[in-house]
């Protein structure tokens, strides 16, 4: 039964995917990817993935629409259709797919409990997690302790990003020179002569927000963790920019103090690498944070959450201002 | 049962090129950076299926059940943070799409060459 759910949610991004590269109107496919980014994460949660499933439905279906439709603000929404090379790209596109779908025959099949990919590390992980770690995300342990140097190269990216993102807006339009690069919405906008959507969003925020904190701080026990409450935090502050105006969100939390947060949760876990040296053990090692090396574990993956968290969160406010707070031409 | 054990890479393999038609065909650069959060996407059903075992349930250990099967958690650490990481870099995508359309007052890349060769 739940196989065939599956199948049926497949069919349907299938569906879902085929009409984005179809529509001309760019707004339509938009809206159309956040569909298709909700339809993957109730896969993902069928799939036994429960913390990528949330981490796709609040990046996929939730930062990453209202980011594609503050860029659509920005350049205009319609497409044209002009493609020479149509039948080209076609044929390329289908044998590509023949060759792939050729070589999943050779992939053993859904589920099977003797793949090789079962075979490697995972079981040590899952063996090892409740002696060495002790929490019962699995995935929590792997993420922020056994492979605390991936997660650390990625929160640099994320920061990279961040960073590239800030100094991309921070060049004048050339073509104006005389205003300024960034500059902030006038005060009257956003949906503050809508009285529903303000009652009912300025009810939701405070939920959200302490949602985000269940999320970061629940991590080790359930799904959840920085990556993910980074987000849904995100989305909160993105809601009150929406509701309240541009202007007033950047009121509430500057930019000044974004670029503190990116810059100071990408420190927060690299100084706590940095800890677990000066205290005698290797990079990133917690054993050695605290007297017990199980506690010393604890604290250093709920510090390294939240430095994820705190970096997550600056990354994604930082590009929804840059990006709303341009002025539109 | 055993006709569908490989239909999701089979979707995986389609959503895979879905993506990479749009990012070669379509002349206007969102249409092309949506293209590259399709094919990303398909990236990551492949990761997750290949982690999922029969019968099998979240990582997620507790106490009080027998023999519990798992599903195997290191594909799904690798996507989490990949998902992360694919929504920065299109925001980055994203930015330079904005910067090239105040620069070149187009984002179709017909236009943009037209310029370039002006």
């Amino acid at each position: 039964m739940i196989v065939l759910f599956g199948v049926f949610l497949l069919t349907l991004m299938v569906i879902t995917a085929l009409a984005i590269v179809r529509t001309q109107h760019l707004f339509v496919a938009v809206i159309l990817t956040g569909i298709f980014s909700l339809l993957m994460a109730a896969n993902f949660f069928l799939l036994d993935a429960a913390d990528v499933a949330l981490t796709e439905a609040a990046i996929g279906a939730g930062i990453s629409t209202v980011l594609f439709l503050g860029a659509l603000a920005l350049t205009g929404e319609h497409e044209r259709v002009s493609s020479s090379n149509r039948l080209l790209a076609l044929s390329v596109v289908a044998v590509t797919t023949l060759i792939v779908i050729y070589a999943t025959f050779d992939k053993p099949h859904f589920g099977d409990p003797l793949a090789p990919v079962h075979q490697h590390v995972a079981p040590w992980y899952l063996e090892r997690t409740p002696e060495v770690i002790d929490i019962p995300n699995v995935v929590t342990a792997v993420l922020a302790s056994f492979r605390g140097y991936d997660t650390l190269g990625e929160v640099f990216v994320v920061f990279t990003a961040g960073i590239g993102v800030l100094f991309l807006f921070g060049a004048r339009p050339r073509r104006k020179s005389g205003s300024p690069g960034i500059k902030v919405a006038e005060p009257g906008q956003g949906l503050r002569h809508y009285l529903i959507p303000r009652v009912v969003g300025r009810l939701l925020i405070p939920f959200i927000l302490l949602f985000g904190l269940y999320v970061q701080f629940h991590g080790d026990y359930g799904p959840g963790g920085g990556f993910q409450a980074g987000a849904i935090v995100a989305a909160a502050f993105i809601l009150y920019a929406l509701l309240e105006g541009e202007a007033q969100a950047l009121r509430v939390l500057p930019q000044r103090l974004l670029t503190g947060l990116i810059a100071g949760g990408a420190l927060l876990y690299g100084a706590v690498g940095v800890a677990g040296m000066l205290l005698g053990g290797n990079f990133l090692d917690y054993s050695v944070l605290a007297a017990d090396p199980i506690t010393g574990q604890h604290i250093g993956i709920l510090l390294i959450e939240a430095g994820v968290g705190i970096a997550v969160t600056g990354v994604l406010l930082s590009v929804f201002h840059a990006f709303a707070g341009r002025r539109r031409r | 049962m055993e006709l569908l054990g490989l239909y999701h890479y089979w979707v995986f393999a389609v959503l895979l090129m879905i993506g990479f038609y749009a990012v070669i065909a379509k002349p206007n650069l969102i249409k092309k950076l949506i293209g590259l959060s399709i094919f990303q996407s398909a990236v990551f059903l492949l990761y997750i299926t290949m982690g999922k075992v029969d019968g099998g349930t979240a990582p997620i250990l507790q106490a009080g059940i027998e023999s519990p099967v798992f599903s195997n958690p290191l594909p799904q650490v690798l996507i989490l943070t990949a998902i992360v990481v694919g929504i920065s870099t299109t925001a980055l995508g994203l930015g330079i799409v904005i910067r090239i359309k105040e620069e070149y007052g187009s984002i179709d890349e017909h236009d943009i060459q037209e310029v370039d060769r002006r």
